[in-house]
């Protein structure tokens, strides 16, 4: 396929025109920055119509398959118009699981019958899809999943749980990782993956507050819940290879991520635009020489973490620990950011006590910013377990 | 442009210095060192100018390599990285400050003669320790031909070394860079300074009775870019000392055993490892950062960079430093421990041309305010 300048220079205003003209009035409630934060039907219902428009206007899945319900195009396409999306700060997407993990792991491996099933659900946000891999025991450790299923005819049985489902609650399937053997060779290889459907009777996902008083997580109970065996993705034993999979999805290659906004990312930009409004004793808080000395000092390390990429595509300066860079990526941004979160409350004088109502700085999103950042530094290992990670694996430091 | 460039010259030039620096300055290399008056075995230095280094910046009509201060940084970061000590640093200055603002008769003078081994140095701080390069005391008469000195320039480097040191005096009421020879020096106009840095030469040099002729007042009065260079070739140096002191870090946690354990298992000490080897590959990036957009023409881009990449490293190092005497325990509070030798070289850079505090307050203006 052969894309002319020309025709990407049209796209790009193109998606930029639709974006300014369609980006959602404010909806009257504060919105999730992810989908992991999705905790009432109004924000879900929200989110979901905005997916659903962005899809029938063509601005997802641009370079899936075109008879799966994709847009057949290049992907050069979808990345400017993604671009878009984040230029005019419009709501993220929110069935995320579908659209980069499940979606790009049907297309690569799934039958013609499952793509038929489910892409254009996943596209259009009709399927939401959730993820089932952590267990309450075992937070960082998949591959100590013990949420059981036991072959019986042409189902499985599933017994046990999976915690932190965001949108479980709303979901139509689950990638679900669960133990088909306790008879194997490694813990890895009695390990099944399925396309599990949560309508089945014995799936029960229930709602965790979180610290910020809001819902968005699951814990969901299985108790002898049947999901079709025609559900599996792989082979019996094969759920680790395929869970692992699905957590490396690349951008760009054939059958890649549908793209659009995942997120609303806070940026440091966000945080000394705030200091310029908000007041400190009276002054804007950007005029106090404390709040400019910390600023440049966030503005430095945010500028550092997205140096990073770039360092790392100069091998002959990764010398001395040269995986230094790629093992600490979610340590960097994640404890950056909840200290942003937690500088940008303390420019706010005495609002500062405040909490999401119409009274506090920008309805008081920062203090529930702040809250949810400890997501970034707690999930996927926590911040301390990361530090152990690294000296270990990367400074070679022995374990305790 | 893009964000990070590493050119072939700069790989090649990072192998070199890397070997280099490995063989001519191990630690016990570096504590002899001390012990003597220079701060580079004559020796090393003629290889220095053999393998080219101190031509680097130097165009090629002056005998140097015509390449850019981009290049020396993976020599300085190698430098410091070993605890090098050598006039390299203020001699690449010098030079610097020549090529900039100085005159085609300086130029032709001098270059040729720092790109073949000649040591430079530079005079610029004074006795109140002001960062302001242009806030000086020191003044320059100029009567007839002449112009006559006074006042007192402390932390010139290598002084005793150096065939020419740019001096920076008021004349005729703004800051302007006069050249000073060797043999226009009185006896005595050089003191010794200690400083806790050990492997630095540093004077004071005493300017009263120094009278030079006219014409060895720079054209060109460029303080920005005498900065700029400076605090670029100060981070290099530190980035290099991150990793250097990391080593010596490692090295002990893994082979000392406390509660019959080797200490970098517990996690009390494992942990600020972690953040110092972050903050070194910070370091890194910032200065590469910050060599890669010198090329540019961007000059709010360049300086944010580079006072940007002072303040981090500057913070980054003194706090390993400090941490590598901690982690070292009863052994970290003698001489002997290397960790010392990395924490002073830490203060010593944190100290010249601005701290942290110093350089993000000067990145208030060029980072917050909107530009009118």
């Amino acid at each position: 396929m052969t894309t002319t300048q020309a025709e990407l220079k049209e796209f790009e205003e193109q998606a930029d025109r639709w974006f300014l003209e369609n980006k959602p009035a404010n909806p009257g409630f504060i919105l999730p920055e992810t989908f992991m934060e999705v905790g009432t039907d109004s924000q879900f219902e929200f989110l979901r119509d905005w997916q659903n428009k962005v899809y029938e206007n063509g601005y997802v899945g641009m370079a899936w398959p075109k008879e799966y319900g994709g847009g057949g195009v290049d992907q050069v396409f979808q990345d400017i118009a993604t671009k878009a999306m984040a230029k005019h700060r419009v709501p993220f997407l929110p069935n995320t699981i579908g659209l980069n993990w499940a979606g790009p792991l049907i297309l690569m491996m799934g039958s013609d019958a499952d793509k038929a099933k489910y892409i254009k659900g996943i596209l259009s946000a009709e399927d939401i899809w959730c993820q089932g891999f952590s267990e309450p025991d075992h937070g960082s450790d998949l591959g100590s999943a013990q949420c059981k299923a036991v072959k019986d005819g042409d189902e499985y049985v599933v017994n046990g749980s999976k915690i932190w489902t965001s949108l479980g609650s709303y979901a139509k399937y689950m990638i679900l990782l669960a133990r088909t053997s306790q008879q194997s060779s490694s813990k890895y290889a009695g390990l099944s993956f399925f396309l599990a459907p949560m309508q089945a009777e014995g799936i029960e996902p229930r709602p965790i507050k979180k610290l910020t008083g809001e819902y968005g997580f699951c814990q969901t109970f299985f108790n002898d819940a049947r999901i079709p065996a025609s559900s599996m993705m792989g082979n019996e034993g094969e759920g680790w290879k395929v869970a692992m999979a699905t957590l490396t999805f690349e951008r760009g290659a054939a059958g890649g991520q549908a793209g659009g906004l995942a997120m609303m990312d806070l940026t440091i930009d966000d945080i000394v635009e705030l200091a310029r409004r908000a007041k400190r004793n009276g002054r804007p808080a950007i005029e106090d020489p404390h709040v400019r000395n910390e600023l440049v000092d966030l503005i430095t390390e945010s500028k550092n973490n997205s140096l990073m990429a770039a360092r790392a595509k100069v091998p002959a300066l990764a010398t001395d620990w040269p995986t230094a860079i790629s093992m600490s990526g979610k340590l960097r941004s994640s404890e950056l950011k909840r200290r942003m979160c937690q500088f940008a409350i303390s420019l706010q004088g005495a609002n500062g006590a405040r909490y999401v109502s119409k009274d506090a700085v920008d309805g008081g999103m920062w203090q529930r910013s702040y809250l949810n950042a400890f997501s970034g530094t707690i999930g996927g290992g926590t911040t301390q377990i990361q530090h152990n990670i690294i000296g270990e694996r990367v400074l070679g430091l022995p374990k305790g | 442009m893009a964000t990070i460039e590493f050119t072939e010259e700069q790989t090649m030039l990072l192998e070199t210095a890397v070997d280099f620096c490995r063989k001519n300055s191990p630690l016990d290399g570096v504590r002899r060192q001390i012990e003597l008056d220079d701060s580079v075995d004559a020796g090393i230095w003629s290889e220095m100018a053999d393998l080219g280094w101190l031509g680097i910046t130097i165009p090629e009509q002056y005998g140097g390599l015509g390449l850019s201060l981009a290049d020396v940084v993976p020599i300085v970061e190698s430098m410091g990285r070993h605890l090098m000590g050598s006039p390299y640093v203020p001699t690449v200055l010098a030079a610097n400050a020549l090529v900039v603002s100085g005159s085609e008769a300086q130029k032709n003078h001098w270059l040729p003669q720092i790109a073949a081994g000649a040591v430079a140095s530079m005079a610029l701080t004074e006795e109140d320790g002001n960062w302001r390069l242009q806030e000086i005391q020191s003044q320059g008469v100029i009567s007839g031909d002449a112009v006559s000195l006074s006042g007192k320039k402390c932390f010139v480097l290598d002084a005793p070394k150096a065939g020419v040191i740019v001096v920076s005096a008021m004349i005729d009421g703004a800051p302007r860079l006069v050249l000073v020879q060797a043999d226009q020096l009185p006896t005595n106009a050089l003191t010794r300074e200690t400083v806790i840095d050990e492997t630095r030469r540093s004077y004071t040099l005493n300017l009263e009775g120094i009278t030079v002729p006219a014409v060895q007042v720079l054209d060109g009065a460029d303080f920005a870019s005498i900065e700029q260079a400076a605090l670029l070739l100060l981070t290099a140096e530190m980035a290099g000392g991150l990793a250097g002191v990391l080593h010596v870090i490692v090295d002990y946690l893994t082979t000392r055993k406390q509660f019959d354990q080797y200490i970098g298992s517990y996690q009390s000490l494992k942990h600020p490892s972690v953040q110092i080897l972050l903050s070194m590959e910070a370091c890194r990036s910032h200065l590469y950062h910050a060599a890669t957009l010198l090329a540019g023409e961007d000059a709010n881009a360049i300086e944010s960079a580079i006072r940007m990449a002072k303040a981090q490293g500057s913070e980054a190092f003194a706090f390993a430093g400090d941490r590598a005497v901690q982690f070292h325990g009863g052994f970290g509070f003698t001489y002997d421990c290397d960790a010392q030798l990395f924490l002073r070289r830490a203060l010593w850079c944190q100290y010249q041309f601005g701290d942290a505090a110093y350089h993000r307050a000067l990145l208030g203006p060029l980072l917050l305010d909107e530009v009118s």
